[in-house]
């Protein structure tokens, strides 16, 4: 609905002002006619009305207010065309002369409707560095003219990819809360899935928009396996794989027939692939690990990440054995980009363990515990270090 | 439309003839896109710079680079979409290009 009247106001503060108002007025009128039919359409009416409404009374007060849209285009609403509203605001959202800090925080305000203190509380910021950023953000939209549209044909994949890893990046912010008690949150997790369905419909065509929605399903059907009761983190090796949202996973695979169907696959395809096999499998020592060590060796081709290679390496040691892992382990150490990673001195420690070099494990622990502020991860390590130094 | 000042960083010290030329062309290959160059300079090297700070006069230019700034074009264009795809026209060796809006009476005008 801002999205609608955002393009009758292209101004996005007004339509925000516009959007409440309609609520406002919802509340009164549905508590006396009842619902309408189509709730959404109505409110995006009302919001355009009055967003128009408020334009006018500033065009009369300051006349030097351009009518930036075309006057056509108020009479013009349509249920039909709000999709592509939609589509078009998170494409200014997404807009890679944002920076992606920038892109995270409008996309939940404009797109999802977030309020600015619960946006600051899920970034661990402040509530008025929020407000700044977000304003920040919305003056540079204005100022260099970030277009309200669909990108050109030739820029459009690497748009859409700038969108996806926004809402990827907004359920992994959610999925492991960097610090704090709780290692899910909830209200980022469930956006973010919001955000790739309605991309999925939107953008039908798209393979790796249903990569990256088969992705946050299995994400999402393991979620309530990651703690135990007690709150504490568990390996994948300890889940309780018959808690599972096997419902979820289905979906998940239907949508990866999809996305694996014509042409080499993208990198949220082969993400999307990795976490099914791991989601079909028996248990973790009858994963199909082979599989898992080809599509991580093919999503390194395509996004040659140390964090992919990290991941990687965990496949090679259940292939080739921990040995084999460990040296591309340390060559990822000396290479220095994961300087500060806390995934890569744990990794070396779980491998250093199977090995039975305990001692140099426990080190290894101790130095990813320095770098994690996640209580759960927190505690995990310690008694990871507890265990091993015995 | 919207004027842009696209601001060019290069760290080659001298163009190849062919940058030259492309240079040469580029108003008429921005046309083709739909935009308009409104202005261009070019600037003499990094050394025959000089920068003054208060009241003082040193040598060389206002912030030391790899990439030093090498000369100014100013665009119209539709929106910050249609800017980046004219600014991409232009010829580079090694460096890139900075696009601006301007503030002018069209963003004046939005306020």
């Amino acid at each position: 609905m801002l999205a609608t009247t955002v393009r009758t106001t292209r101004d996005l503060d007004a339509a925000e002002e516009a959007v409440q108002d309609a609520y406002v007025q919802a509340l009164r009128t549905w508590a006396r006619d009842g619902v309408p039919d189509r709730p959404g359409a109505w409110l995006t009416t009302v919001a355009r009305r009055r967003a128009l409404n408020a334009m006018h009374r500033r065009t009369t007060l300051e006349t030097k207010l351009p009518l930036l849209l075309a006057p056509e285009d108020a009479e013009r609403s349509e249920p039909d065309e709000i999709p592509d509203d939609r589509l078009r605001l998170l494409f200014v959202c997404c807009h890679p002369a944002l920076s992606q800090e920038a892109q995270v925080a409008l996309t939940l305000r404009l797109v999802c409707g977030v309020a600015t203190p619960d946006i600051a509380q899920a970034f661990l910021v402040a509530e008025a560095t929020m407000a700044a950023r977000l304003t920040r953000a919305k003056k540079k939209i204005v100022a260099a003219r970030i277009p309200f549209a669909v990108p050109a044909l030739g820029e459009l994949a690497q748009r859409v990819d700038a969108v996806l890893t926004v809402i990827h990046l907004l359920y992994a912010t959610g999925h492991t809360a960097h610090s704090g008690r709780d290692l899910v949150r909830d209200e980022l997790t469930e956006r973010a899935l919001d955000l790739a369905r309605m991309l999925r419909v939107l953008l039908p065509a798209d393979r790796e928009a249903a990569g990256l929605l088969a992705l946050l399903l299995v994400h999402h059907a393991r979620r309530a396996t990651r703690t135990s009761a007690d709150g504490r983190l568990l390996r994948l090796e300890e889940q309780d794989r018959a808690a599972w949202d096997s419902g979820l996973i289905a979906e998940a695979d239907r949508l990866l027939v999809t996305a694996l169907r014509a042409g080499p696959p993208g990198r949220f395809t082969l993400q999307a692939a990795i976490a099914a096999l791991h989601a079909q499998a028996p248990s973790y020592a009858e994963t199909d690990w082979e599989q898992i060590l080809e599509l991580y060796t093919a999503l390194l081709r395509v996004w040659p990440s140390p964090v992919v290679a990290l991941n990687r390496a965990v496949a090679v040691s259940m292939v080739d054995g921990p040995e084999a892992a460990l040296v591309e382990v340390e060559a990822l150490e000396r290479d220095g980009r994961l300087a500060g990673y806390r995934y890569l001195p744990s990794t070396k420690a779980d491998l250093l363990h199977r090995l039975g070099r305990d001692a140099e494990a426990a080190d290894a622990y101790r130095a990813a515990l320095a770098l994690s502020e996640n209580v759960a991860e927190q505690e995990f390590l310690t008694e990871r270090v507890r265990s091993t130094q015995r | 439309m919207a004027q842009y000042a696209v601001l060019i960083y290069e760290a080659a010290e001298e163009l190849p003839p062919e940058v030259l030329d492309a240079h040469g062309r580029l108003p008429e290959r921005i046309a083709e896109l739909g935009g308009r160059e409104v202005a261009g300079m070019a600037l003499q090297p990094n050394e025959t710079a000089t920068t003054i700070r208060g009241d003082v006069v040193t040598d060389g230019p206002f912030i030391e680079t790899k990439e030093a700034l090498a000369g100014v074009f100013v665009i119209e264009a539709r929106d910050l979409d249609h800017a980046i795809a004219v600014a991409k026209l232009t010829p580079i060796v090694d460096g890139g290009v900075e696009v601006r809006p301007l503030l002018g009476f069209e963003v004046a005008e939005a306020r």
